[in-house]
């Protein structure tokens, strides 16, 4: 029986009493991600304070893996910086789609490492990327909005073309 | 074995078989592996790509080791076999599904098949007077239905685009139907395409009803016959349609390799889609006459193992005899539907009983997600789709994102039904749902209630 390698105690748990789950206000952008395949979908929304990440909600419409996974992210970032919550992410992108030949790191991901079965069983990378790939877009957005006002503000300097690089676009 | 398809109650269970499965089995080698940790097989996944048994393999085979060249070109030996061996081919697979050969057009597959109709109709324009009995333009409408695979759906989304013409559809019922009177033909009616059986439902449309009503206001039709020939007797001249297509991969043959089929006097007058080598009658610098069809619609050197491949396999398929593969599929689909329906939660989209169904069985279990309730069946063997099945429209009208499907072949066993059942009670179980055990189901909505509805 493989099945518990992949469906880890942790995720059940998760999906059972997701974190995040509800849409709420207020927030600073919101991000709309689906997974084409098997129409799964999310709605994330992310409230920063200043560099911090102060909130993340959701309406997760999908399999237990990504629900468990948005529910994960929820724990992980919130509180955290900006720069700290994209660590998170690319450990947990690393990890997923290592097919298993990565090794995970407690001390970063938490809980997250629940999902390193995951990585043994690529069609279900995608949905357990769905709710992270959510909250890299919207912090993207919170980061563009804000330069886009401080562009606004005080217009110095030409256009950012960075914006895309969500680190970057807050230090 | 029965040759009634008029309920459940009928469905024989250990009566006298049509298929020999066994025998079957044994000329599909891949039917015999194992999968995730030594389990046996499985294979519930024939909707979306058929296995191949040993004849197809080895008519490839052979084809490459004796007679491989280009088709249509040359005059060595070799071009002589290849292109009697491609011929011959077409013929066989016409006879099938009783079409002339001239009237079988090779594609790569279905898909390829409609968008060949959907740009030779947007060509139409400036195509000479014989082609404007295809010409669309604003004001004009296109008619598909609500259940259509994306592929009978979104090239005419594409051609209603490039035309300014509108795209119109019959919509489902609750129990899995075309409703008929929910939507009139017009004058301005230019083509009606419709699946002959949903690869998600399994319903089998009103063929006849739908041609006659087509033909009433002077529209084209066009059948996708992708989930029909593979798995029933269909005689194309017979239902009077004006097209149609299907796929060699989900009839035992060859992926690459798919057919449209056309009236000949329709292909006659339509103008290609892709354009080249091969389908020309005589080409000038400045322009370039068209061979007659099939060759008009076939550009390029075609794929021909592939085509030889299919014709094995539509021979595989009339040695056993269609009648016997729809009725073993039949018996197969009553066992799926009988077992599924006494696991609890469990939903089955679509009609319910073996009238006007065929074998695809999509369901969702209520409090565990299609993915999930794959990923146990996947761990004991049992290898089914999982998803919207390329038909998404269709699954927001049932209000669900994803849904599990079975669907089967000539080569599937009852057991593997019981299997398939067991693996189902098996993902209730491991999610905690129905049990009386304490876990909760998930706070998240609820996948069966869509918010798009």
């Amino acid at each position: 029986m493989q099945l518990e390698q992949m469906y880890h105690e942790i995720i059940l748990d998760h999906y059972r009493s997701p974190h995040g789950s509800g849409l709420r206000e207020p927030f600073d952008a919101e991000s709309f991600q689906v997974n084409p395949t098997c129409g799964d979908e999310i709605t994330l929304r992310v409230r920063l304070d200043g560099d911090t990440v102060a909130d993340v909600s959701h309406e997760t419409l999908g399999c237990s893996i990504s629900q468990a996974s948005a529910s994960v992210l929820t724990e992980l970032v919130v509180g955290r910086s900006v720069a700290d919550s994209m660590r998170v992410l690319s450990a947990f992108q690393a990890m997923t789609q290592g097919r298993g030949q990565v090794e995970p790191d407690e001390e970063v991901l938490g809980d997250g490492v629940a999902f390193a079965g995951v990585a043994r069983y690529p069609a279900r990378v995608k949905c357990a990327l769905l709710g992270w790939m959510a909250f890299k877009d919207a912090v993207v957005r919170t980061a563009q909005i804000e330069t886009a006002l401080v562009r606004t503000a005080q217009s110095r300097g030409g256009p950012r073309t960075d914006a895309v690089d969500p680190t970057e676009a807050t230090t | 074995m029965t040759t009634t398809t008029e309920g459940l109650d009928v469905a024989p269970r250990g009566v006298v078989a049509a298929v020999d499965v066994a025998a079957v089995r044994a000329d599909f080698p891949i039917l015999s592996r194992t999968v995730r940790g030594g389990r046996p097989l499985v294979y519930l996944d024939s909707g979306a790509t058929s296995q191949r048994p040993r004849q197809v393999l080895d008519a490839e085979r052979s084809f490459l080791e004796q007679h491989n060249a280009a088709v249509h070109r040359g005059a060595h030996q070799l071009a002589e076999e290849a292109t009697d061996a491609y011929e011959s081919a077409r013929a066989r697979i016409a006879a099938f599904v009783g079409a002339d050969p001239g009237e079988v057009v090779f594609v790569k597959n279905a898909t390829e098949g409609i968008n060949l109709v959907a740009y030779a109709m947007s060509n139409a324009d400036g195509a000479g007077e014989e082609a404007q009995r295809f010409a669309i333009g604003p004001g004009d409408e296109i008619v598909v239905t609500e259940l259509e695979h994306h592929a009978n759906l979104v090239p005419w989304q594409e051609l209603c685009r490039r035309t300014g013409a509108t795209l119109r559809w019959y919509p489902v019922t609750d129990d899995g139907r075309l409703d008929l009177d929910s939507i009139v033909l017009s004058g301005r009616t230019r083509l009606v395409a419709f699946a002959h059986q949903s690869n998600v439902l399994g319903t089998i449309a009103p063929v006849a009803e739908l041609v006659a009503r087509a033909r009433e206001v002077g529209a084209l039709t066009l059948l996708d016959a992708c989930q029909s020939v593979p798995h029933m007797p269909v005689h194309l001249t017979d239902l009077d349609v004006d097209f149609a297509v299907f796929s060699g991969h989900k009839m035992l043959g060859p992926s690459g390799v798919g057919v449209l089929y056309g009236r000949s006097e329709l292909l006659a007058a339509m103008p290609p889609f892709l354009t080249g080598g091969s389908m020309i009658e005589m080409v000038r610098m400045e322009g370039a006459t068209y061979a007659p069809p099939p060759q008009r619609f076939e550009a390029g050197v075609p794929m021909t193992s592939q085509a030889v491949g299919l014709a094995a396999a539509v021979d595989y398929l009339s040695e056993i005899g269609m009648d016997a593969v729809h009725d073993h599929e039949a018996m197969l689909t009553a066992a799926a539907l009988e077992g599924l329906a006494g696991v609890p939660g469990v939903r089955i989209l679509g009609p319910t009983t073996l009238d006007r169904r065929g074998g695809a069985v999509a369901f969702v279990v209520d409090g565990v997600h299609a993915h999930d309730v794959g990923q146990v069946l996947d761990d004991r063997g049992v290898a089914i789709r999982v998803g919207h099945h390329c038909a998404w429209p269709l699954h927001r009208r049932f209000g669900v994102a994803a849904s599990a499907r079975a669907s089967f072949h000539v080569y599937n066993t009852v057991e593997e039904i019981d299997a398939l059942v067991e693996g189902v009670r098996a993902a209730r179980s491991f999610f905690g749902v129905g049990t009386g055990s304490s876990a909760p189901a998930p706070s998240a909505p609820d996948p069966a209630t869509n918010r798009e509805g």
